[in-house]
């Protein structure tokens, strides 16, 4: 593995940036400020970052409902990400999506997905295209294990092959289809194995190792780069907090939880630089503030953001269509 | 002028815009060397080769939604689906990502892309293989739903459906497939959203689509032969729908038949029935009609396909008691 200490730092600051973001979006969720649902991604910084770290700014990613994570590593902006939380004109979507819908094509995001498995799809026809024009392009399909139940994954797993797409397939088993533990809800302990079906190569990582993320991926893309078709990573890791907020959890055993809070991707990046000598504790620390007053510009942008317009409600349906739909 | 069938005006269409634009492709089952499960692509793999005209596995899910995710980075893909009945099978990718995703990311991506659907009874193909499943489309905003009846409509349809930066639901009559006429290869698009006066008449207007233009045209002649004036709408874009000639027509006529192939009971004709109540009230002498088929599946054997599905005789029977 060839990371500078500055990239490094960087994937520290981006894994950093998504908790407290997600930190400071339960603390408004909780306090009502936040409408609608929130699926939070604390626990698996460790995979979009590893993931995103490797990737230009035009390649191509598609996310979950637990998609903010995966957004900010591609560089979304937290501004814009906060104010579509809050509902606000100003927001990645114009207060149209909200926190399962965020997209932004200029940086590749192809929208996190409300529909579990929908964005398998998606990313097939994202290859698809990046290979059809010969731009080198590639595309991450995040996932949860829950989706990997769904018909999409099947049928996108055999075309990406058949058609040797640059699709990178990374699931984020933690666990649990919503309250349903894996063992319950499919035969297989590693989802990596159904690679086999498809002729690709099935990777079983250490979520929580950015490293070992960062690595599988970097060489997932590389074949996918190369023309060798897709991958299937599974990284195994744990949502901190319930399927959204608000689940009572009660289908999680305290202990467990206790032991992979222990394995937090963030603390255990954070004591290999300190071991390492790639960053001292005051550096963090600055880092830390300097993420936190991100995270504070990007609420007081959100809370001083106006609600969109009524007259907004129906843009946006159509290129060319708004009129009409007016008429109530 | 070249006189074509509707189904190579499909063909046609597609050959015209992918010439011009690579970025155009085709996915979908058998379509390549295959030509087409109804041989709509036919030889187009021969022209534009492989890439372009790409056969899929058979995983209608996966057609569509491989179609947003090309169209949302860039091409203009035409997803065949083989029957307009296996849309069920890919409903989650049209209804909640093609329709959705523009409106969800603020405007933020464009979809482009057209999905073939051959619709329709009269096949003997039964009750997964005929159905008229238009109001599902309809009925979600974001889709645009266009269903020509004659080769000539097919082909500018076609055009503009491709050209249409939004996703465009193309409805094609596998009754009509054989159906020829003169197509002017250099033609304008015909824009969606704009209705087809198929005959003049003083006396009632029937509102038909796809393959009941055809019966409402054979009932209208017969008719006349009765002194009995019938204008015959085809809409041919079914959203957005051109109620502005459909309004006329009623100021004309004050009586109006919706005459459609779907199951009646929550069908687009309902719809549009719905809107002329609502707009024309004043313009009407009778309650608006529909001759749609019967709220049943489509049975396989000839006898009770062709009493389902309605024809130019039930068209004329409703004229008739309506005057």
């Amino acid at each position: 593995m060839s990371l500078s200490n500055y990239q490094i730092i960087e994937m520290y600051k981006t894994m950093k940036r998504i908790r407290e973001f997600e930190s400071k979006a339960m603390e408004l969720f909780g306090e009502g400020h936040i409408p609608g649902f929130v699926h939070l991604y604390m626990g698996e910084e460790a995979v979009a970052t590893g993931v995103c770290s490797n990737l230009n700014e035009d390649d191509y990613i598609t996310s979950t409902h637990r998609g903010h994570g995966h957004i900010v590593a591609k560089g979304g902006d937290l501004k814009y990400m906060m104010a579509e939380l809050f509902g606000k004109a100003t927001g990645y979507c114009k207060g149209k999506g909200g926190s399962m819908h965020i997209a932004d094509a200029t940086k590749g995001i192809l929208g996190a997905n409300g529909i579990v498995g929908a964005g398998h799809n998606i990313a097939v026809g994202a290859g698809l295209s990046a290979k059809y024009k010969g731009t080198g392009q590639v595309c991450i399909c995040f996932f949860g294990d829950g989706s990997t139940n769904q018909g999409t994954f099947h049928e996108s797993l055999n075309m990406a092959s058949i058609w040797k797409l640059p699709v990178i397939f990374v699931c984020e088993n933690n666990l649990y289809g919503i309250s349903m533990h894996q063992s319950r809800h499919q035969a297989i302990q590693d989802v990596a194995d159904r690679a086999v079906a498809y002729n690709m190569p099935g990777v079983v990582v250490d979520g929580n190792d950015i490293f070992a993320v960062y690595e599988a991926a970097n060489e997932a893309i590389n074949r996918a780069r190369n023309g060798q078709g897709p991958t299937l990573i599974e990284c195994k890791t744990y949502r901190h907090r319930g399927h959204f907020e608000g689940d009572p959890t009660t289908y999680r055993d305290p202990e467990e939880v206790r032991e992979w809070l222990n394995k937090d991707p963030i603390h255990r990046l954070f004591e290999y630089m300190i071991e390492n000598n790639i960053s001292t504790e005051e550096e963090i620390q600055r880092i830390n503030e300097e993420v936190n007053k991100e995270i504070d510009e990007a609420v007081r942008f959100a809370e001083e953001s106006p609600y969109p317009p009524l007259e907004s409600a129906v843009e946006d349906i159509y290129t060319d269509i708004v009129e009409e739909v007016r008429v109530r | 002028m070249r006189k074509m069938t509707y189904s190579e005006a499909i063909r046609e269409g597609m050959r015209r815009r992918m010439k011009e634009d690579p970025n155009i492709i085709i996915l979908g089952e058998d379509v390549g060397e295959f030509g087409g499960c109804f041989g709509v692509t036919g030889d187009l793999i021969k022209t534009f080769g492989p890439e372009r005209v790409r056969d899929t596995p058979i995983s209608e899910g996966a057609i569509i939604g491989c179609a947003v995710g090309a169209a949302a980075t860039g091409l203009r893909p035409i997803a065949e689906l083989m029957f307009n009945d296996f849309m069920t099978v890919g409903m989650d990718q049209l209804v909640n990502q093609a329709a959705k995703m523009r409106y969800m990311f603020g405007g933020k991506i464009t979809l482009p892309m057209v999905v073939r659907m051959p619709t329709g009874a009269g096949t003997r193909a039964a009750a997964q293989h005929s159905q008229s499943l238009e109001a599902w489309l309809t009925h979600v905003p974001g889709l645009k739903v266009v269903y020509p009846s004659t080769p000539k409509d097919a082909y500018g349809l076609m055009l503009s459906s491709i050209d249409d930066d939004n996703p465009v639901m193309y409805m094609e009559h596998k009754v009509l497939y054989a159906m020829s006429g003169e197509v002017d290869e250099n033609m304008e698009p015909i824009p969606l959203g704009v209705a087809d006066v198929k005959r003049e008449g003083e006396d009632l207007t029937i509102i038909a689509t796809g393959r009941m233009v055809h019966e409402a045209l054979n009932a209208a002649s017969k008719l006349s032969q009765d002194g009995i004036e019938v204008e015959v709408i085809d809409p041919r874009t079914l959203y957005p729908l051109d109620n502005k000639t459909i309004f006329n027509s009623i100021e004309k006529t004050n009586k109006v038949i919706i005459v459609t192939e779907e199951t009646k009971r929550g069908s687009y004709a309902g719809e549009i029935a719905a809107i002329i109540a609502e707009e024309c009230f004043d313009n009407l002498d009778a309650p608006v009609a529909r001759v749609c088929s019967l709220d049943s599946p489509i049975p396989f054997s000839p006898v009770l396909e062709d009493y389902v599905v309605p024809n130019f005789q039930d068209i004329i029977n409703a004229v008739k008691k309506m005057l």
